[in-house]
């Protein structure tokens, strides 16, 4: 004879567990069906491109969006299949990825973490994205390949420069093809010494959260061990518009080199605020004074104008270079949309066929056969000469330029010069270098 | 002693600006008792006058230059601007390098124009609304006015110069006799430090010494008399709201050279100058100017490497603790009058 042991706690707690199970977002249980999160069953594959589309870095994400909307060309075999011709891996062949034919969904970060999660977890739970890219910050790019790795999808990162990202935040879904603030620094130190000599004095202003501290961190490492002294590390709020107050005490510092730790909206009150205190047209310590911006980017450039002349900074990629890959990418963008593309664009496109051949290669859209297709992978014919994309980190290693503001532009794209090509080797560090110990990459993730 | 001098002239631009701003600010919730969160987008609009100006200047017409080529290998085609081919390179060229002072002239109507119909197109019929009801709807405003200039001119920043005649910057130190590059300050800051003197000056002598700022005064302090003795105190108030936003526009255009305008500068600008004006005193313009004066130069040493030494993080929230520490002792801030706001 059997007791019914049914109590009314018991068939309480009972639906509370059943309720939570129900209740749990479908993106992180398991689906008997799938093998993998939004395995694409139909004649097509979707992907999703993260961009900001309001917010500051709109210009920035519509350039983005526009290189996207050209991969996407290219994979389905339309236009004329830009740097497609002269990626060193054949597999693609313009008939989409895997013979599926590429979709594509898109999402506004509004250079907003939370903002840039939601909608990324929109791309995947509804449209079905198999993969999402993009991004113009750093915390944003940390914030969503957190929620890739958790989700099951591949996330390949756009534009992000802190040394975080496939530092003490790396997973294992997540893949940079952009530089970080620790090769800026190591390209730069070089010729920063051949331009301005081993004794030098350098004041830093930096921007106030991640990026900002990495690449502090990052350029004083370099130029310290040229011999350069750092003077002062001061942190300027993110939201801060006008920089004046920090930047007149640089004079009175002993100083005579400034470095704007600065991006974006911050990077272009800065320098436009130091050049009105007339800091370049000084000596201290008998040398001219010197400003250098670590990071560059043309889009930011223009909106500092003429400041930026002779200044110094680091870049990814730059429409001017000459190598066959780029001239393919400039003319294919060019003749599209009327202007050279920027280095969101270049970074986020190479991300895009990046992503496309490993699904080739790898014969699966499974983010784990995708992901050991991209560990490891050598590649040329993308503009940066010859790359790796580590396994250890998930970080390509390529050249990184040096550029100049230009002094004679001759047209308003023309505003920055490379002035060195500093090789892969040359910006390679161990997968273990204290700037990038903390994190550890885990085992991906398939989702389903 | 210098690091004093030299943040006190920071403060001073800095102040400027934001004096101005809640000068206007206060002139429309002194005329009007309306609280316009729409008053940086005015500051905002100013600037891309001048913005469009500079453009308008440099309208060009293209020629092809067979020697050059573009980015895509085709020839170059050159832009010579319209002003430079009627006047000729050289007055041409001084044409388009004054485009930011030229700019006062072409924004005052402007504003004009856009505060009047503002006032009459849409706040006006929320004068007898609460508070709470102004402030959401002339905060929606200010989000659709700056993205409306986002749609038309990007989210970048726009690089638009002072006349090359004030660029770069003096020793300010060496004129009082202190060491070179003890205090160094730019020439534009200065012009702005003057301009905004000039313009509160003008705005304060417009409602002491006129006619019409006489009326105004008295409809501040008592509308309804005013009214009853047969006066249309609201015809008066709107040309206020007006020049009020001129105010902001002209702060606006001549702030251009010193960041260069992007569409969320407004925004930057408008929390900051509604602090000033509870700082200063609900409907006081004398508070208005000394407070966006006084927490401007804070603002300034806040900024300093001893003092964030000191106090980590003060140069973000220097002014609200001011703020806070002012209306505790002075709950109707510096200047503010007994009766406004309390009700």
């Amino acid at each position: 004879m059997s007791k019914t042991t049914l109590t009314r706690r018991g068939v309480l707690r009972s639906g509370a567990v059943a309720g939570a199970g129900v209740a749990l977002p479908t993106i992180f249980t398991a689906s008997s069906a799938a093998a993998y999160t939004n395995e694409p069953t139909g004649s097509t594959v979707t992907l999703g491109f993260n961009v900001p589309q309001t917010g500051p870095y709109a210009d920035e994400g519509a350039d983005e969006l526009r290189a996207y909307q050209l991969a996407v060309e290219h994979l389905n075999g339309e236009g004329d299949g830009g740097m497609m011709n002269t990626f060193s891996s054949k597999e693609l062949q313009g008939n989409g990825i895997l013979g599926k034919k590429v979709e594509f969904v898109t999402g506004d970060t509004q250079t907003k973490s939370d903002a840039a999660r939601a909608s990324a977890k929109s791309m995947i739970e509804k449209d079905g994205a198999v993969m999402i890219t993009g991004g113009s910050s750093s915390g944003v790019a940390i914030a969503v390949q957190g929620l890739c790795q958790e989700a099951g999808v591949i996330f390949m990162a756009g534009l992000t420069h802190s040394n975080d990202t496939t530092g003490k935040d790396k997973k294992a879904n997540g893949f940079r093809h952009f530089f970080n603030a620790y090769m800026s620094g190591a390209a730069l130190a070089p010729v920063l010494a051949a331009r301005y000599g081993a004794d030098r004095k350098a004041y830093h202003l930096t921007a106030d959260y991640t990026w900002g501290w990495t690449q502090e961190e990052s350029i004083a490492s370099a130029t310290e061990a040229l011999g350069w002294e750092t003077v002062e590390k001061v942190r300027t709020p993110l939201a801060a518009t006008d920089f004046s107050s920090y930047i007149a005490p640089v004079l009175n510092s002993g100083a005579d080199v400034l470095i704007l730790n600065h991006y974006g909206g911050n990077m272009v009150n800065s320098l436009t605020n130091a050049v009105q205190f007339g800091l370049r047209e000084k000596e201290v310590n008998g040398k001219n004074f010197e400003i250098v911006v670590p990071l560059y980017s043309r889009l930011m450039a223009k909106g500092a104008g003429a400041n930026v002349k002779g200044i110094l900074g680091s870049t990814n990629w730059h429409w001017s270079l000459q190598d066959d890959a780029s001239k393919a990418f400039v003319k294919s963008f060019g003749t599209k949309y009327g202007f050279p593309p920027s280095q969101a664009a270049h970074t986020v496109y190479c991300q895009t066929l990046l992503y496309a051949d490993a699904c080739q290669r790898a014969g699966t859209f499974n983010p784990c056969g995708v992901g050991q297709a991209l560990e490891g992978f050598e590649f040329d014919g993308l503009g940066n000469g010859p790359t790796l994309y580590r396994a250890d980190d998930h970080q390509c290693f390529k050249d990184v330029l040096v550029v100049q503001g230009k002094e004679n532009p001759t047209s308003e794209f023309d505003l920055l010069e490379v002035v060195e090509v500093t090789p892969a080797a040359q910006v390679t560090y161990d997968p273990d270098h204290p700037m990038f110990a903390g994190g550890q990459l885990g085992t991906c993730n398939p989702g389903a | 002693m210098d690091a004093i001098l030299l943040q006190t002239l920071n403060g001073l631009d800095k102040g400027s600006a934001y004096a101005l701003i809640a000068l206007g600010l206060t002139l429309i919730f002194g005329t009007l008792g309306v609280v316009n969160f729409a008053h940086g987008a005015l500051f905002m609009i100013g600037s891309f006058c001048a913005v469009t100006l500079s453009r308008l200047l440099t309208l060009s017409f293209e020629t092809v230059d067979p020697t050059k080529t573009d980015f895509l290998g085709n020839p170059a085609k050159v832009k010579t601007p319209y002003v430079e081919a009627w006047f000729g390179p050289e007055a041409g060229g001084t044409i388009i390098d004054w485009a930011v002072p030229l700019a006062i002239i072409f924004a005052i109507p402007v504003m004009i124009a856009i505060g009047y119909a503002m006032e009459r197109g849409l706040i006006k019929h929320f004068y007898k609304r609460p508070h709470a009801d102004q402030i959401l709807v002339t905060f929606g405003l200010a989000i659709v006015l700056q993205e409306v200039i986002k749609y038309f001119f990007g989210a970048n920043p726009i690089p638009t110069p002072a006349p090359e005649v004030f660029k770069g910057s003096f020793d300010f130190g060496m004129l009082i006799g202190m060491d070179a590059n003890a205090v160094i300050y730019p020439y534009w800051r200065m012009v702005y430090f003057f301009f905004a003197a000039l313009i509160i000056g003008g705005v304060f002598a417009f409602l002491q010494f006129t006619t019409f700022g006489m009326v105004v005064r008295a409809g501040m302090a008592d509308r309804e008399t005013v009214g009853l003795l047969g006066i249309n105190i609201d015809r008066k108030f709107t040309i206020m709201f007006g020049i009020a936003a001129a105010v902001a526009g002209l702060a606006g255009v001549m702030y251009t050279p010193i960041n260069s305008p992007n569409y969320h500068m407004g925004m930057d600008f408008l929390v900051l100058s509604f602090v000033v004006v509870v700082v200063g005193g609900m409907g006081s313009l004398p508070g208005a100017v000394l407070a966006g004066f006084m927490l401007g130069i804070l603002e300034s040493f806040a900024s300093m490497n001893a003092i964030k030494a000191i106090i980590p993080g003060i140069d973000q929230i220097i002014i609200y603790v001011v703020a806070i520490v002012i209306l505790l002792t002075r709950p109707r801030g510096l200047m503010g009058r007994k009766g406004v706001m309390e009700d």
